[in-house]
């Protein structure tokens, strides 16, 4: 079975995001005072053959723990859907 | 005759220098494409600066897959040298040679320019013999060059004398002001300036001729 994984990266909590905070700073010029808090990060699509979503999902998790993501600095989301 | 390799990627762009620098301190000095996969019969490893692999995904995060990284993995166990530069030291951290992470300069500007750098460490394969406190001017070049890593990490790095380097005038946001750290045993360092750029009274400084020739002298007794 073919599922669809996107996997998020950004980085950690505690680490600086230069181009989140250049990205707000940017929004007052557009009017915009309402956000706040703006972390930059990367979105990775693809789709995994796999016999279960279970399976799936657990070599979406290897791929994005062992390549995508840099542990050091930066945190994952996996999602992985049947397509 | 000290023989060094230099690890060739696609994309590196420092090799050449980097063999200059390297012969002018006194050692032979080889290219080796990312394909090779023994490093028997070199006595140092530098792994250049560039844009390994395009920089694509992380600088770093692609090159240390390359077949050549578990020759320079196996070099590096064993205690042979093994020098990143600028890309290198990135590629060096993405393989676990290195403790921390580079990530992008926290003025998000590219940094060019000439360096004030503190030797802190006298241990290093690239600061052996090297006095504590001696200041280097060597230039820098790179936007992902800001040193981070959690605070368990960076404790040890202090409490095993593992920062090699600091920055006088800090120029990205790096954490300590860290130019350079080593691994624990001081085989494997990793720094963001380019001793090979600063080897020529005519480019400016020969400085960077200091922690080459320290290189290959260390790689004596590796």
């Amino acid at each position: 079975m073919r599922f669809s994984a996107t996997v998020s990266v950004r980085l950690r909590g505690g680490i600086a995001d230069p181009e989140g905070a250049t990205i707000e700073r940017a929004l007052s010029a557009l009017g915009i005072d309402a956000v706040h808090n703006v972390r930059a990060g990367r979105s990775f699509l693809f789709e995994v053959e796999a016999s279960s979503l279970e399976e799936a999902t657990s070599i979406a998790e290897d791929l994005a723990g062992r390549l995508l993501a840099n542990p050091v600095m930066e945190d994952h989301d996996v999602k992985v859907e049947a397509k | 005759m000290t023989k060094a390799a230099v690890v060739v990627f696609p994309g590196s762009n420092c090799e050449h220098d980097a063999v200059s620098g390297l012969e002018v301190a006194g050692a032979t000095a080889t290219l080796v494409w990312h394909t090779e996969q023994d490093l028997s019969g070199f006595d140092l490893v530098v792994l250049p600066g560039g844009f390994a692999h395009g920089d694509y995904l992380r600088p770093g995060a692609l090159a240390r897959i390359s077949p050549v990284m578990d020759a320079v993995s196996a070099f590096a166990l064993r205690g042979g040298p093994v020098v990143g530069v600028c890309n290198g030291f990135q590629v060096l951290t993405e393989a676990g040679l290195l403790p921390g992470a580079l990530q992008k300069n926290n003025h998000l500007s590219f940094n060019c320019e000439d360096s004030m750098l503190i030797v802190a460490n006298d241990r290093s394969s690239l600061t052996r013999g090297v006095a504590k406190g001696t200041r280097l001017s060597i230039p820098i070049n790179h936007f992902s060059g800001s040193y981070v890593c959690d605070d368990e990490t960076l404790q040890r790095l202090q409490d095993h004398d593992q920062v090699v380097l600091r920055y006088e005038v800090n120029p990205n946001g790096s954490l300590d002001d860290i130019a350079g750290v080593c691994n624990e045993a001081g085989n494997v360092v990793g720094l963001m300036p380019h001793p090979e750029r600063a080897c020529s009274n005519l480019l400016g400084s020969t400085d960077g001729l200091v922690l080459l020739r320290a290189l290959v002298e260390a790689s004596v007794f590796a």
